[in-house]
């Protein structure tokens, strides 16, 4: 192990950096690929890869790696053409399509290259390897021409970056805009065939859609930047391309690909669960704090109709005039006590303050605005108007509230010829 | 006698996949099946390291639970997370496989299982597998058993579930109206796959169950617009590439489950050159 990390010998630093390398290109052109929503085009590329790798050594007798990249690069590309051809000639759908020629490339793979094992060829050893991959297997020449490969793959993502975005975004625009469509879709997909033909040297062909879809997938939900999310997915692969090597190197005897993809699955979950905004923790907390909210303004409303008739208001009055469950109205109306918005004055019994009867205003106010907005200016009637201002009322900001005043000429009345509450200070006409 | 063994192992498997697949393929979830028989083989190498054997029982079990487990993800990446269901898919098996495989090849020593045999099955051996009864009667190879079971049921559930079946599949809000439940069928023929999976993988791998899966349904499917001859269509073309798959791979001699999956690719080929002709 610490033979690995003091990069001593040449070897390792070599093989290393050139698997980082295949990481960060597969991430990068997956990128394209996730937002293309090809992720399982993906998937049958790489499996299809095999036969081709197979041929190559058959036709050429051995493992320069150089031919087996032709080779790789040949049946892939017969395989996207044979995918396209169906989803466009046939009724079958596109996962029938992907589905079908995944097996029967990798069929047609996996025959060969059990083929080429039993014939006994002395120089065969270590095909198996693309199956699964293992960076620790890469010689020094596999190494330079794979890394090549991935730089050319990167300096022409670089190069065609703003097409590409808008090509993968909006394909009639990029179009109607004079964009070479055809011919960039071309170099795309070149690019795709030739990163998953470098790539499965870490990860091996089976495992090889992870490589290419796992980083952009986590990768997405961190930003909505495409720049930023083909950086951060580069990120990505190249710390699973260093582990990958490690792994490699410490355990001689594992295949590297599965390690790998483990660790890129894991970004993935951390990325799925906790990244702000779009992670599910991030909405649940959002969703958790609006229900919260709406709660308590909801209690608020309850207020206001019940502090017409009284000031000191019980729990069980409020329970009566709208249908809250019981620990709901004692958590919502602690939360309001907090924020001194209501007082105790006795037990069970709550009146609110002065602040309180000010936001409690503020929430019919708007209530009853949209009320009077959707039934005057939509011309809806006056008995289709409530729900949707039971809903809005909670999302009206100040600013909308002040168009909606001036839209309304500062309405006395609602819908229903319920006075709108105003307060003197702040909203006086 | 070997050779009548190993092909109709191959066609019951073929039989169960492709019955299934129909049905998957006409719920545009073909890849949903592909993604099963990847993402059960952590369920079988748990079964194998807790039960110490390769009893079929456990194996079931496993394979069932983290099939159905694989699809629940992708629905909670596709609806909580809101991630593409393509991504949500890829994302999902790839993790699970790679799992299995890291068991694999942690428990070495303790699993009775290699690399090989997960990529293409071990139908080679089939014949040498028998099953003898306690009284020591020869009945014929475990697999043949096995797979025919599984026939068994398959054939059973479509014989009885098929209106189920049909309705959830093509008309899913027509069935919920009527009160059949949609989730149910969904997860019945998702354990189904699950099962397949895991009985077909002792034959021709978790890989290859796939090109039963998806291969055969996809070429009736080109053929036909009615399911009932498109499930006579699926049987008969499994069928051939059982028999077709076998000679093939004794002639260049390579994978058996390679082979047959190269046959039911060629009859769709067929199939698409022959609608192209038309």
């Amino acid at each position: 192990m610490s033979s690995f990390f003091s990069f001593s010998d040449p070897n390792v630093q070599m093989v290393t950096l050139g698997v980082m390398l295949l990481g960060a290109g597969a991430a990068i052109v997956g990128c394209f690929t996730f937002v293309r929503k090809r992720a399982l085009v993906g998937d049958a590329i790489a499996h299809a890869v095999l036969p081709g790798i197979c041929l190559s050594f058959m036709i050429t007798g051995q493992k320069h790696p150089l031919w087996l990249l032709a080779g790789a690069v040949v049946t892939g590309w017969l395989s996207l053409l044979f995918m396209d051809y169906i989803t466009h000639r046939t009724k079958l759908k596109a996962d029938a399509a992907i589905g079908a020629v995944l097996s029967l490339f990798f069929g047609l793979g996996i025959l060969l290259l059990t083929a080429i094992q039993h014939s006994g060829s002395a120089q065969q050893a270590g095909l198996d390897k693309f199956l699964f991959g293992k960076a620790a297997s890469l010689t020094q020449q596999d190494v330079i021409v794979f890394g090549l490969t991935t730089l050319l793959v990167l300096l022409v993502v670089f190069t065609f970056f703003k097409s590409f975005k808008l090509l993968a975004f909006d394909r009639d625009f990029a179009h109607a805009i004079g964009l070479p469509v055809r011919l960039l879709e071309f170099v795309l997909s070149t690019i795709t065939v030739l990163s998953v033909a470098t790539g499965i040297q870490a990860v091996g062909v089976v495992l090889m859609a992870a490589l290419l879809i796992t980083p952009a997938a986590a990768a997405r939900f961190w930003t909505d930047s495409m720049q930023r999310m083909t950086g951060l997915a580069a990120g990505f692969g190249i710390v699973a391309g260093f582990f990958g090597a490690f792994v490699s190197y410490t355990a001689p005897s594992m295949p590297t690909g599965p390690w790998i993809v483990l660790l890129l699955s894991a970004i993935a979950v951390i990325s799925v669960l906790l990244a702000p905004r779009r992670g599910i923790l991030a909405r649940w907390l959002l969703q958790a704090e609006n229900s919260r909210k709406m709660l308590a303004e909801n209690i608020l409303k309850s207020f206001f109709s019940l502090s017409a008739k009284k000031e000191a208001i019980s729990e069980a009055d409020i329970l009566e005039a709208r249908p809250f469950s019981v620990t709901g109205l004692g958590r919502g109306l602690r939360r309001l006590q907090r924020r001194g918005l209501v007082q105790q004055s006795a037990p069970r019994t709550w009146q609110l303050t002065e602040t309180g009867q000010i936001e409690s205003r503020r929430v019919v106010r708007l209530h009853r605005l949209w009320e009077l907005y959707l039934s005057h200016k939509l011309g809806l009637p006056a008995d289709h108007v409530h729900n949707s201002a039971e809903a809005m009322e909670h999302l009206l900001t100040p600013e909308v509230e002040q168009h909606l005043l001036e839209e309304l000429e500062y309405p006395v009345l609602d819908p229903h010829d319920s006075a709108i509450p105003y307060d003197i200070k702040t909203d006086a006409p | 006698m070997n050779a009548f063994w190993i092909i109709l192992t191959g066609t019951l498997v073929a039989i169960c996949g492709g019955l299934l697949g129909a049905f998957l393929l006409l719920r545009k979830m073909s890849m949903v099946g592909d993604a099963i028989s990847h993402a059960v083989l952590p369920g079988i190498v748990i079964a194998y390291l807790l039960s110490g054997s390769r009893e079929v029982l456990p194996m079931l079990v496993g394979a069932a639970a983290f099939g159905v487990f694989a699809t629940v993800v992708i629905e909670a990446l596709y609806r909580k997370a809101r991630l593409q269901s393509d991504a949500a898919i890829g994302i999902t098996f790839t993790g699970l496989f790679a799992l299995g495989i890291v068991l694999i090849s942690l428990f070495a020593g303790q699993v009775d299982l290699d690399l090989d045999c997960v990529l293409f099955g071990e139908i080679a051996y089939v014949p040498i597998d028998v099953w003898i009864t306690p009284g020591g009667i020869n009945m014929g190879p475990r697999a043949v058993w096995v797979t025919g079971g599984l026939l068994v049921l398959v054939l059973a559930m479509i014989g009885i579930g098929y209106k189920g079946l049909l309705l959830t599949t093509f008309n899913p809000e027509h069935a919920a109206s009527i009160g059949i439940s949609v989730a149910f069928w969904h997860y019945l023929l998702m354990s189904a796959v699950s099962v397949t999976t895991v009985v077909s993988f002792e034959s021709v791998g978790a890989i290859l169950v796939v090109a039963f899966l998806i291969v055969p349904p996809a070429t009736a499917y080109l053929l036909t617009n009615k399911l009932k001859p498109m499930l006579a269509l699926t049987v008969l073309f499994g069928l051939g590439a059982a028999v077709g798959g076998y000679y093939l791979a004794s002639w260049i001699d390579g994978s058996i489950a390679g082979a047959m999956s190269v046959v039911a690719g060629v009859f769709f080929t067929a199939a698409l050159v022959a609608k192209h002709k038309r």
